[in-house]
């Protein structure tokens, strides 16, 4: 695994020789928005996401940018009063309504004649994908100039780890135990909120992963190039509740890539126009099997072959859809 | 300008007059004409606003609470089941002291689903920290929205104004809706005190431990005293601006020597006060005491001013099953070790009728000593059976 750790070429953060091929990240006057001391645990994949994509977002608005801020661990990390790890205008109000609040401060800013302030909302999986869903798809559909980041770690890590609407197929989670004929997460037709996005056919809708800087900054800086609502879906591994080492947090973030089931791709108006193709792939098994999650399906009684198939059907799915090899 | 018109279109241009930047519109009956009448002012240009209609109310509360932290005068209105679907943005957009100003058509809660006017839905949020104005009439509604957006940019706390659902905004009444001259010189320009600003960059919303919580409370809790205050000056300065007597804390009438008080709150008091005047010709010492400030509770006045009655009423338009009236419960409180003996009266409930003949009624019998603590005014109790048959075999005779 060390041999790999570092991904090559212009995929990596910084290139030492090449200052302008790096990442902002890798700049030493990179706008830092998230500042350090904030309270995220180690190995935090939410944490990363969001320095990496406020970040870019202050640099393509050269920092006229206030941020919306769901609940969640994002929030509880970095505000803990009388503290703030914020560097730009931030707030929070409550769990479900960061869309709706988000059309609120573009509406001020329209009202006020500072429209050139643009307005970005964050949350996680659960209050994007399942409490917020309402309200994100208002946002979609009036077209309010938002750009809206889902930071997924597929479940609601902030409560201690139960299931939500993002959470795969067989994972445990608090709430869905690995006990029983079928541990784990119970398969659904599942609810890819980018390709709901899409459907509401608005400017810009993207997915990305922390393993994929280059990809991830770009992708934010092209969203803030639209005006409308937008949307950017994050692939942001959690060591605590997925039950991996905090130092290979990109690792799985870059395996989950690799092995199909977090796709990455572009999307303009309701049409798929881009998609990050793989330079290899791996199976799905490799990217689950060093998650204590998925345990249960590699069980020294014999791995769960029927439903690590019908992960690898699913992951097959999508690099088929997406055209991604 | 003197004008003939419905309660809810006296609402919207009140409140266009205050310059809204932003209004948040979602349909619930019997706020919805309020929102229809601000929608026509905006898209024919006579307001300039940002008119945003939502899918729901609690994203019309939250967008109304991004707005105003964004830094723009923001409005919304609501009723009933949609107050309650946005309660948890109600005790949000106080917390974070923003200066929001909503119209509550009051209207009762289901189940059963009922769309006609009681208190319920304002009583549910009345430990939200909103200040809460009750309108007694439709001129006053009108009046309260002017001094509600000042109170609020003043206190930097949330201003809801009661409107009773239906008997007002439903109503046609002639109503004196001020110059935007008179307004513009009562309510300066919005300055908010904190917004999202990138060249004062501020974190809003911030999460606070036990070490905070309760100091944050307390400021809470020490705004709305403050408001108590403020409440009767803007109501002065309103009267010396406008030229007529509108809010303030309360409205006394025949209080002076009164030995039967009724105390209530909104649009009831109309009914009331022709019924003081009858009892009054009677030659009985009756008087009447409307509460217009809900939140913060006026207790110094009402203890001022009902301490030397004998009985009080206190007639309200909302019940909690198991407790009683939650108004009731408050008078007590400040009336508690006082002379008056205090009696709950219960009434208008999803919209019965309250009628000179009850009230008269009502009256005769708190004369007479023949109230229970709680009455019911006007129960019906063969609807009683009718509509659970089952109860008189499960608890006897009700």
């Amino acid at each position: 695994m060390q041999k790999d750790f570092y991904p090559k070429g212009t995929k990596t953060l910084g290139n030492r020789l090449a200052p302008s091929l790096g990442t902002l990240q890798a700049q030493e006057d990179r706008p830092n928005c998230l500042t350090g001391g904030h309270r995220a645990c180690q190995g935090c994949g939410e944490a990363l996401g969001a320095r990496y994509v406020i970040d870019a977002a202050w640099k393509a608005t050269q920092g006229r940018l206030a941020v919306v801020t769901g609940t969640g661990c994002l929030e509880v990390f970095s505000s803990l009063y009388p503290e703030s790890a914020w560097q730009t205008p931030w707030m929070h109000s409550l769990f479900g309504n960061t869309a709706a609040v988000a059309t609120g401060v573009a509406a001020a800013m329209r009202a006020r004649g500072t429209s050139e302030v643009r307005v970005l909302a964050q949350g996680g999986d659960g209050s994007t994908t399942d409490i917020g869903f309402g309200c994100l798809s208002g946002l979609f559909e009036r077209g309010d100039d938002v750009l809206y980041v889902c930071y997924d770690n597929e479940a609601y890590m902030n409560t201690g780890v139960q299931r939500s609407s993002a959470t795969p197929p067989t994972a445990r989670t608090a709430t869905t135990p690995p006990v029983g004929s079928a541990p784990g997460n119970p398969f659904g037709t599942g609810k890819n909120v980018p390709k709901l996005a899409l459907a509401h056919g608005i400017s810009y809708v993207a997915t990305a992963s922390i393993a994929f800087v280059h990809d991830l900054e770009q992708k934010v800086s092209r969203a803030m190039s639209f005006h409308g609502a937008r949307y950017l879906h994050v692939h942001v591994p959690c060591p605590l509740g997925w039950g991996t080492n905090p130092r290979d947090t990109l690792v799985h973030a870059r395996n989950a890539v690799y092995c199909g089931l977090f796709p990455l791709f572009e999307g303009e108006n309701g049409v798929v126009t881009h998609s990050f193709k793989l330079e290899k792939t791996i199976p799905v098994a490799e990217y689950l099997r060093g998650q204590r999650r998925f345990a249960h399906l590699f069980a020294k009684s014999g791995p769960d072959t029927e439903r690590l198939q019908a992960l690898q059907a699913m992951a097959d799915a999508y690099i088929a859809e997406f055209n991604l090899v | 300008m003197l004008k003939q018109i419905e309660g809810s279109q006296g609402v919207a241009e009140a409140v266009a007059l205050c310059r809204p930047q932003v209004i948040c519109a979602y349909p619930i009956t019997p706020q919805t004409h309020i929102v229809e009448g601000l929608s026509v002012l905006v898209k024919s240009g006579k307001l300039a606003a940002e008119y945003i209609n939502v899918e729901s109310e609690f994203a019309a509360l939250s967008v109304a609470i991004g707005a105003s932290a964004g830094g723009a005068r923001s409005y919304t209105a609501t009723s009933s089941q949609g107050l309650l679907y946005m309660a948890e943005a109600v005790y949000n957009a106080a917390g974070l002291e923003l200066p929001i100003v909503m119209t509550l058509g009051t209207r009762a809660i289901g189940a059963p689903i009922n769309i006609w006017n009681d208190h319920s839905d304002a009583m549910a949020v009345r430990g939200a920290g909103w200040i809460m104005l009750f309108a007694e009439t439709n001129q006053e509604a009108v009046d309260l929205h002017i001094q509600a957006f000042l109170l609020a940019e003043q206190l930097k706390c949330p201003v809801m104004v009661c409107v009773d659902g239906f008997i007002l905004t439903h109503a046609n009444d002639r109503m004196d809706i001020p110059a935007q001259e008179e307004v513009d010189a009562f309510l300066p320009t919005f300055a908010p005190a904190q917004m999202l600003d990138p060249a004062h960059p501020c974190s809003i919303g911030a999460m606070v431990g036990p070490e905070s919580f309760t100091e944050v409370r307390y400021l809470a809790h020490h705004r709305q005293v403050l408001a108590l205050s403020a409440i009767s000056q803007v109501a002065e300065t309103f009267c010396k601006t406008f030229g007529r007597s509108s809010g303030g804390l309360v409205h006394a009438y025949q209080l002076q020597d009164a030995e039967t008080v009724l105390l209530s709150m909104g649009s009831v008091g109309g009914t009331i006060r022709e019924v003081v005047d009858e009892e009054r010709t009677a030659g009985r010492k009756v008087g009447y005491l409307s509460l217009v400030s809900f939140r913060p509770f006026p207790s110094a006045e009402i203890e001022r001013l009902l301490k030397k009655a004998r009985t009080v009423l206190v007639l309200e338009k909302a019940l909690e099953p198991g407790s009683g009236g939650p108004l009731f419960g408050q008078v007590q409180q400040v009336l508690a070790g006082e002379v008056p003996r205090l009696f709950s009266v219960i009434a208008g409930l999803g919209g019965r009728a309250i009628t000179r003949p009850s009230l008269r009624q009502l009256f005769s019998r708190a004369h007479s000593g023949d109230l229970e603590p709680i009455h019911f005014l006007d129960l019906d109790r063969s609807v009683l059976t009718a509509y659970d048959a089952t109860l008189q075999d499960a608890f006897g005779a009700c």
